[in-house]
């Protein structure tokens, strides 16, 4: 939209939490648009399905990303076909600027051209007598601002488009800053929890204290300040059941429900733990019996000769998304309409699930999109919304805020799953190092848990690529591969964590690679791309990383500072990183520094690429030395930041990171950093040390923290 | 739990408001009083998102009572607008260091105290003064340089005064 003072506003359809789509979206736009930079602003779009994700649901095929077959190109078409009728409007799985890419660069073209020809038609001379520039038409001696031609251009519907050529980009691939910088170091209202309507109340939720508890008996007696208390049933999108208070302040219900005794059932799950989980997980992912992802000469033949096999366990825990600002959602149900206003990283469901809970028409609910104070995946789901509008149902007429404390948000998350990979590996010789690989591993199905809980038919059923993605969907050219996956049942709800699958396959596979390159005796650099000549865009990014980091070959430890390596492909993008680690500090090591190399494609926003890198890196760093949800007695342990504790500042080490120029197709960065992390991090523990550590997070045993 | 009236200064302004005494003033803030920049992060001090100065110096709204800070000035991020603050939330802008955004108003709270004590903190003492103050998104590094360009920029504003 273009107003008639010239100010662009770019309707974006893909939620700002954090990653910098606002900035970039913009850039793509104003790219083709000519605008002045300066005159750009975004604002959240409607619902509609026109702006369905595409390149998400594309991503969940379980095909080799090099592979590109007809019946691979034709699945991918037939499935981006369902996609735009389905019409999902997602923001996750790094598929933004891939999403946008053409689609955004197209509108400002579009939008361009229709200024020409106003301002053509104006000064009555032929449209390509007119040139866009900064925000003007220029003819000749004459210019129109932008700001007088919208009213016109607006009726015009140009036809196709040309898009520029890389050569010629004056916005893309700069280093502009942030559009939101300003206003969130205001500490602007942008937030869910920044919503304020006229007459509000606020509701605090005491949830199941343990997987499937219902409450028994309750004190549901008014007190001072606070308007209702409740019991209030799962509304069947995840949340469990719940005791309400609806109050004046979020203080006033939260006291209320402190101060009265609720009983709860006894949990059908009691018995459970993530010690039997764990156990469980190991035994499965012993028998190669799980679901084949990828299957090419014979493994099992080729291990069952080789004199020289390696094998290795690996396990990863729950982990809890933690985003900083609590899940939360305001509802206000009136004549039979409903509005709600909320962070959600998929408008669409949220929608839907409001309608279903009041069951009213879609079209009788309205959400406003709000700033994500954090996404990561946890506000793919929307069982706090749900809940929102089945409280709300409750006292028509008045918007209510439902806010989670941090406590109900850690112990009621869709976690990462808990997982075991098992791997062996027949070595070979320099030229083809490892001759046959097997991996399988065992875990719940996150993206299939998700889906049925927002109720996606798609992907509620059949294999869940998310499960053993990481695995089998390398660049690496392996002698022969076979990689199954066991899908476990386990009612602890699993779902979309950054990086999703590849946040723990990759530590699996990276570390085992590392191992094998050791028992080989080589380098594991050159172990690695020796494996890669098939795929230069990988070893280009390795090389890279090995360059900028001052890659020892031969794993000495100089200065108390022993380096570690790993590769990852994820959403499209290539990242290498070397991990710096050194004694010292309570956990027998420190981390001193990470240098990364990233092929993404050609960088839309370069230095939003590196940001999303070094949040990557930092989030990665939390997973591989401090994250774990642990299940005892059928409830989450964790509950606060002392008890689930996230990386801090003074723990932080020196992030650099190194773009490799490219003019291809933009791919993911909101989350191809952070996989390598772990596995950089344990091999270069593995060095500096002598200790193997193939669990997460990465503890050395008492006796190796010298 | 029974109400009593607190009246207290916020950012320069009188305020009043009946609340329990026991009520953290992030509640009082955000929802007696309308001031929405502190924000709610853990409800322990374990994580900063709701910073604000009580007389001048920090603290952790979410487990300060309410009654504790009677009569004294409270300054949230709304009312930051003295040249250090302007200093700290320019350099933010600049070296783009929020994400989301939702932990930055304390952040900016906590460098905003340091350089009122430090005026050309090491990076140790960044460390040591912004560790309580936890990003999800993992700002630290631009966080680090941001505090650092702030202190350069007031120096050099106060050399040309």
């Amino acid at each position: 939209m273009i107003g008639a003072d010239g100010v662009v506003t770019v309707v974006s359809p893909k939620a700002e939490m954090g990653q910098g789509i606002t900035t970039a979206l913009a850039m793509l736009v104003a790219e083709e648009l000519e605008c002045r930079w300066e005159d750009v602003r975004v604002a959240p779009s409607p619902i509609d399905r026109i702006y369905g994700n595409i390149a998400v649901v594309v991503d969940g095929l379980p095909f080799h990303p090099d592979a590109d077959g007809p019946l691979v190109r034709s699945m991918r078409w037939l499935t981006a076909k369902t996609m735009r009728e389905l019409g999902v409007m997602m923001t996750g799985g790094s598929s933004s600027v891939r999403d946008c890419w053409e689609i955004a660069r197209e509108a400002g073209a579009t939008a361009r051209v229709a200024l020409l020809e106003a301002a053509a038609a104006r000064a009555g001379v032929a449209v390509s007598e007119c040139r866009a520039s900064q925000g003007r038409v220029i003819i000749g001696e004459q210019s129109f601002g932008y700001g007088e031609l919208a009213a016109d251009a607006a009726t015009r519907r140009p036809g196709r488009v040309t898009l520029k050529e890389p050569a010629a980009f004056t916005i893309i691939g700069r280093d502009l800053a942030r559009l939101d910088a300003a206003e969130k170091a205001r500490g602007a209202p942008l937030f869910g929890l920044d919503v304020r309507i006229d007459g509000m109340k606020y509701a605090a939720v005491v949830m199941a204290p343990t997987f499937g508890a219902v409450p028994t008996q309750v004190d549901t007696a008014p007190a001072p300040g606070v308007h209702a208390v409740f019991t209030l049933e799962p509304t069947g999108f995840g949340d469990p059941a719940a005791v309400v208070a609806v109050a004046d302040t979020w203080w006033h219900a939260r006291e209320a429900l402190r101060t009265r005794g609720i009983t709860w059932s006894e949990s059908p799950h009691a018995g459970l733990s993530s010690e039997a989980i764990l156990a469980d997980l190991r035994e499965a992912a012993r028998e190669p019996s799980g679901l084949p992802f990828r299957s090419v000469g014979d493994t099992e033949e080729i291990l069952a000769q080789a004199t020289r096999v390696i094998e290795a366990t690996y396990e990863a825990p729950y982990l809890a998304h933690a985003t900083m600002e609590p899940m939360n959602a305001t509802v206000r149900v009136t004549d039979g309409t409903a509005e709600c206003w909320v962070g959600t990283q998929v408008p669409g469901f949220a929608r839907k699930a409001v309608a279903q809970v009041l069951d009213f028409d879609e079209g009788r609910v309205t959400i406003h999109q709000r700033a994500l104070g954090g996404g990561f995946g946890r506000r793919l789901d929307v069982d706090f919304i749900a809940q929102a509008a089945a409280i709300a149902k409750r006292v028509p007429g008045v918007a209510v805020q439902l806010l989670w404390s941090r406590e109900d948000d850690m112990r009621h998350d869709a976690y990462r799953p808990a997982a075991v990979g098992h791997l062996s590996a027949a070595l070979g010789d320099a030229a083809q190092p490892i001759r046959a690989i097997a991996s399988h591993s065992a875990s719940q199905a996150p993206f299939k848990s998700y889906s049925r809980r927002v109720g996606f038919a798609l992907t509620a059923a059949g294999p869940d690529k998310t499960t053993a993605e990481g695995t089998w969907d390398q660049p690496y050219a392996f002698g022969a591969i076979r990689s199954t996956h066991a899908e476990r049942d386990v009612p602890v709800p699993v779902g979309s964590w950054r990086s999703v699958g590849h946040s723990h396959q990759a530590f699996f596979v990276e570390s085992f690679l590392d191992e094998c390159a050791l028992a080989a005796g080589r380098d594991p650099l050159a172990f690695r791309l020796a494996m890669l000549e098939a795929h230069p865009r990988a070893a280009a990014v390795l090389r890279l990383a090995a360059e900028r980091a001052g890659w020892r070959a031969d794993g000495t430890v100089v200065d108390g500072v022993a380096q570690g390596l790993a590769l990852h492909w994820s959403f499209g993008s290539l990242v290498a990183q070397v991990a710096e680690v050194e004694r010292g500090g309570p956990d027998g090591f420190r981390v001193r520094r990470i240098v990364s190399a990233v092929d993404c494609g050609l960088p839309v926003h370069p230095a939003g690429v590196r940001q999303q890198v070094e949040g990557s890196v930092v989030m990665g760093l939390t997973a591989a030395l401090r994250g774990a949800v642990t299940v005892t007695g059928g409830a989450v342990v964790q509950g606060n930041f002392h008890e689930y504790p996230l990386l801090r500042i003074d723990e932080c080490p020196i992030i650099e990171t190194h773009l490799v120029a490219s003019d291809a197709v933009p791919t993911g960065i909101g989350e191809p950093a952070l996989p390598p992390v772990a596995p950089a991090v344990a091999n270069a523990i593995a060095r500096l040390t002598g200790v193997r550590l193939r669990t997460l997070p990465l503890r050395l045993p008492a006796e190796a923290r010298v | 739990m029974n109400p009593e009236r607190i009246e207290l200064i916020v950012d320069g302004t009188p305020a009043s408001l009946d609340a329990p005494p026991a009520m953290p003033l992030l509640w009082a803030l955000r929802h007696g009083l309308g001031h929405t920049g502190p924000k709610f992060g853990c409800g322990m001090a374990l994580c900063g998102a709701c910073t604000v100065f009580v007389d001048g110096k920090p603290v952790r709204a979410c487990v300060t009572p309410v009654g504790s800070v009677t009569g004294q000035a409270v300054t949230t991020i709304e009312g930051l607008d003295d040249p250090v603050g302007a200093a700290v939330q320019a350099a933010w802008a600049a070296a783009s260091v929020p994400q989301c955004g939702y932990c930055q108003a304390g952040q900016v709270m906590g460098a905003v105290a340091l350089l009122r004590a430090t005026t050309r903190p090491s990076d140790a003492q960044i460390d040591d003064a912004m560790r309580g103050h936890l990003c999800r998104c993992g700002a630290y590094p631009r966080i680090r340089a941001a505090i650092h360009a702030a202190a350069e920029r007031l120096a050099t504003a106060g050399a040309d005064d």
